[in-house]
């Protein structure tokens, strides 16, 4: 907890006591149970909670492989500032098993609150870095709400615990539970009640102290939304006019085409569940090539077996969305843990030289515009998109500004112009972009447009001719170049020159930045650069990169045997810097601050070692 | 069900207008009487041109579309189904034929086959079955017969082949028929009844490959000295147990419709699901629907 003071506050509301209160900005409260406790809703309720009272809210949260049971859990930071990370070290950890005390303790920072189940779990009577507060949490929970409290009722008795702890909202919270739980009936709303009001009551006289955040400095007036990743991009894909989807599903990326089989048919559309990943890719890309833009989403093992398809959307020039929302590979590798090693594949994958869009959101909101931006660019492009997403952002719930819907919705439905006799799809042309008659379209006159994978000329019929497919190859190229040049500049967070530059992609941005923001406030010279669009790069990297002495591209993958991660490889190929090294890691979590700051400085040390 | 354009005047075309490029199959190919028959009945039926989408896989039968003057699509090897699919359920207003192989269907997109099938979706399957791999030069096909000798097999082929017919009428296909392009009446019989079939319609289609595999079904042309049994009068295509008993017959077996059945299609499953569920939300506009949904995430 940052900028803590304990002096006394005028009392501002009934329900707050007259006991010492500390005005706090910033808290992590750590969850750590087994999967079936329903933590998340706890998570999920504070965060909501935290949107609308205008605190900032970022969640992190790891989910078993396991089908059912299996240890979890959910971290939830809150503050009045701008919240970059879920949080490095944890203020509050609620234990409800030994073994969630006995594996996360270790993260609860020194002072911090070890708030325990009494009833299961012992903590080291000896440890005295923490303050341990023991509740008999199952005990209270079966006495307000009968039963055995093995599966239900200790999330919201918790809730009502930290609602009281932290000082929360309780008015606007209980409507905001009454409303969630009304469609399971009053018998399950009553016992959430209850089991929440046990635990607001619970004689806190052991707690030294209330927390309460301060006052946001700002009160927006705009509503706004609390979600995660996925939902994002997937109420952002409807958003951009996507009205055909197919997927399989996968882990982490499951959620949305879950999300989407319930929406679409709302707006007229589908999703259809494929037999596989290929079939799902090849759905989405006859859907496009009918005339209705589409997507498909996966994760890793998924955007392996759609590389096949996704070549033949270069070369026909179809346009489809792919979102990859990445975890640890390669093979099954970590289905449930984060990693950032698809990038290669994303640009790379499939045979043949094919060039494609590649972007990646940094935040939850991000994940919703660069949706919305992905469906816009492959029309425009005419060209696969791949947005590349990872288990952080899908599982991360953060609060965001209502966007602009009336200025973002779109109509995509076809339109069948007849074309006349010199119809040509693939005009080779200075911008390259194709002009497809989907079918329905009449010809008059003329040879109706056949669309393929193999090399074609202008008519788009098959060729084999050499110079033929120079030029169509270049045409194909042509297009990122032309969307390379209309990007806007790439622009640094923090001074344009210094020592430093991190650079990062994707989730990483909020602990990137607030390791450039604790290393600028202890006077290094240090600046960030995110990335938003990875294929092709913005304008501006090169005279971006010749300001800084040392380039560290901080990514969540594994280090090529020169020492850079594959963004960082690719920089390396695409711009000229002597000293363009990695930051990465490969243990499945996200980015901790503390853990960039430490490789950033090791790195700096062998510098000064180096070159003396 | 196809229908006619009765709705609009239209000039009648003939199949020279339907006629694309030259067909590039060697002489003698089947295929070219199954293309043949393709053009008559769209002649015949007068689908509007530009509502008629040919999609195919990689292979010798999968160079189809581009000998029709019509909209046409050549995806990926044995992903025709599945590309065909996402036309199907997207635009209900074209009429979608697949043109696929043995190798495209039955063995690299065999997996699509079934599911397509099971699904029900709205399109008509012609697998053009030449039992070997035509445009790669003479390797086994996954319905060449044990013993057939070729480039992968040249001391005769080790594994049993595929049967299509049980594997269509066990994936749940809801109209199946087989014939022989050597006998382009029956072929326009099949096809006929087939495109009038609501529902996933899949026609396994002999058809000789005169350069790697001369003879291969002269057992089931009359013209050859073979027999061409139709499937038996009595024979009651609703009955699959009834039609998986005609698909065991041993090579060449019969040829007919082995099995329809009425079921709904997928893209009328989802046109009722997306109906209702738009009836839910008051016919509300995209916006609203939208607006109303973020919301209740505040």
């Amino acid at each position: 907890m940052i900028e803590k003071s304990t002096e006394n506050q005028p009392q501002q509301q009934a329900s707050a006591e007259a006991r010492p209160k500390s005005r706090i900005q910033d808290a992590v409260i750590r969850l750590a149970g087994n999967s079936q406790d329903g933590i998340q809703v706890i998570g999920g309720f504070l965060a909501r909670l935290a949107g609308r009272t205008d605190i900032d809210v970022m969640t992190y949260m790891t989910i078993p492989a396991t089908i059912s049971g299996g240890a979890s859990i959910y971290q939830v930071r809150l503050g009045t500032g701008e919240i970059l990370s879920a949080g490095d070290d944890v203020d509050v950890l609620v234990a409800f098993y030994q073994h969630s005390h006995n594996d996360h303790i270790g993260t609860l920072r020194e002072g911090g609150i070890l708030l325990y189940d009494l009833d299961q779990v012992q903590p080291d009577a000896n440890d005295a870095r923490h303050r341990a507060i023991g509740v008999p949490i199952t005990s209270l929970t079966v006495e307000a709400i009968g039963g055995t409290a093995k599966d239900k009722g200790k999330n919201m008795f918790v809730l009502g615990l930290l609602t009281r702890l932290f000082d929360l909202d309780r008015a606007k919270l209980e409507p905001m539970l009454r409303n969630h739980f009304d469609k399971k009936g009053d018998a399950v709303v009553h016992g959430v009640i209850d089991a929440f009001s046990a635990g607001y009551g619970y004689d806190i006289g052991k707690f030294t102290e209330i927390c309460r955040f301060e006052s946001p400095t700002t009160t927006s007036t705009t509503p706004r939304i609390v979600m995660d990743g996925n939902q994002a991009i997937a109420y952002g894909a409807v958003t951009a006019g996507i009205r055909f989807s197919a997927s399989y599903p996968i882990t982490p990326a499951t959620t949305v085409m879950e999300i989407l089989r319930a929406e679409l048919p709302k707006y007229g559309g589908t999703l259809v569940q494929a037999e596989d990943e290929l079939a799902a890719i090849a759905m989405a890309c006859g859907a496009s090539y009918a005339g209705q833009p589409a997507l498909t989403s996966t994760s890793g093992p998924g955007l392996s077996l759609k590389s096949e398809a996704l070549g033949w959307a270069v070369m026909a020039e179809i346009p489809v969305l792919i979102i990859d929302v990445q975890r640890g590979g390669p093979a099954t590798g970590l289905p449930t843990m984060v990693e950032q090693s698809d990038l290669n594949l994303a640009c790379t994958g499939t045979h043949g030289d094919a060039p494609r869009i590649v972007l990646a959101p940094a935040s939850v909101e991000d994940c919703f515009y660069t949706t919305v931006e992905a469906v816009n660019l492959a029309r425009q492009y005419s060209c696969p998109v791949i947005i590349l997403s990872d288990q952080a952002l899908a599982t991360r719930i953060e609060a965001w500004k209502m966007p602009d819907l009336r200025r973002l919705m779109r109509d995509l439905t076809p339109k069948f112009e007849p074309v006349g006799p010199d119809f040509k799809p693939y005009r080779i042309t200075d911008e390259g972009i194709p002009q497809h008659a989907p079918p329905g379209t009449p010809v008059v006159d003329g040879r109706f447009p056949i669309v393929t994978g193999l090399e074609h000329d202008e008519a788009g019929q098959p060729s084999a001719q050499p110079e033929n497919h120079a030029k169509m190859v270049a045409k194909r190229r042509r297009k990122l170049e032309l969307l390379a040049s209309r990007l806007p500049k790439a622009a640094v967070d923090g001074l344009s020159e210094g020592d430093v530059l991190l650079v990062g992609w994707g989730s990483t941005q909020g602990p990137i930045r607030e390791a450039a923001g604790r290393a600028r406030a202890a006077g290094r010279s240090v600046s960030a650069l995110h990335l938003r669009y990875i294929l092709p790069f913005q304008p501006g990297i090169q005279e971006i990169l010749d300001g800084f002495g040392h380039v560290f591209v901080v990514e969540m993958n594994d280090q090529d045997q020169y020492g850079r991660g594959q963004l960082g490889a690719r920089l390396r190929s695409a711009f000229s810097h002597p000293d363009i090294r990695g930051i990465t890691k490969t243990d499945g979590l996200s980015f901790k601050v503390r853990e960039i700051l430490q490789q950033m400085e090791a790195k700096l040390a062998q510098s000064a070692k180096e070159q003396p | 069900m196809i229908a006619s354009a009765k709705t609009e005047f239209r000039p009648r075309y003939t199949r020279k207008e339907l006629t694309g490029n030259q067909p590039t199959w060697c002489p003698g190919c089947g295929d070219f009487g199954i293309l043949s028959i393709y053009l008559k009945l769209m002649e015949k039926r007068q689908v509007p041109l530009e509502k008629i989408i040919s999609v195919s896989g990689i292979g010798c039968s999968s160079r189809f579309p581009y000998f029709v003057n019509a909209h046409g699509a050549h995806f990926l090897h044995g992903r025709a189904l599945p590309f065909a699919s996402g036309i199907s359920l997207s635009r209900p207003d074209l009429h979608v034929f697949v043109f696929t192989g043995d190798g495209d269907a039955l063995s690299i997109g065999g997996n699509h086959l079934d599911h397509a099938a099971r699904k029900n979706i709205k399109m008509t399957c012609v697998i053009m079955d030449n039992s070997v791999y035509g445009l790669t030069k003479h390797q086994t096909s996954p319905t060449s017969p044990v013993g057939f000798r070729s480039k992968t097999d040249p001391t005769g082929s080790l594994d049993r082949p595929v049967s299509p017919m049980k594997k269509l009428i066990a994936a749940g296909a809801t109209f199946v028929a087989r014939t022989n392009s050597h006998l382009p009446n029956h072929v326009l019989e099949m096809m006929d009844q087939a495109i009038d079939h609501d529902g996933f319609s899949v026609i396994h289609c002999l058809s000789e490959c005169a350069q790697f595999y001369p003879g291969a079904f002269d057992k089931a042309n009359p013209r050859k000295g073979g027999a061409f049994d139709l499937v038996p009068a009595n024979h009651d295509v609703t009955d699959e147990l009834a039609a998986y008993k005609l698909a065991l017959a041993p090579f060449p077996g019969y040829f007919g419709v082995f099995y329809q059945t009425a079921l709904p299609t997928k893209n009328a499953l989802e046109a009722r699901l997306i109906a209702d569920t738009r009836q839910e939300t008051g016919n509300a506009s995209p916006l609203e629907v939208m607006t109303k949904t973020l919301q209740q995430f505040c």
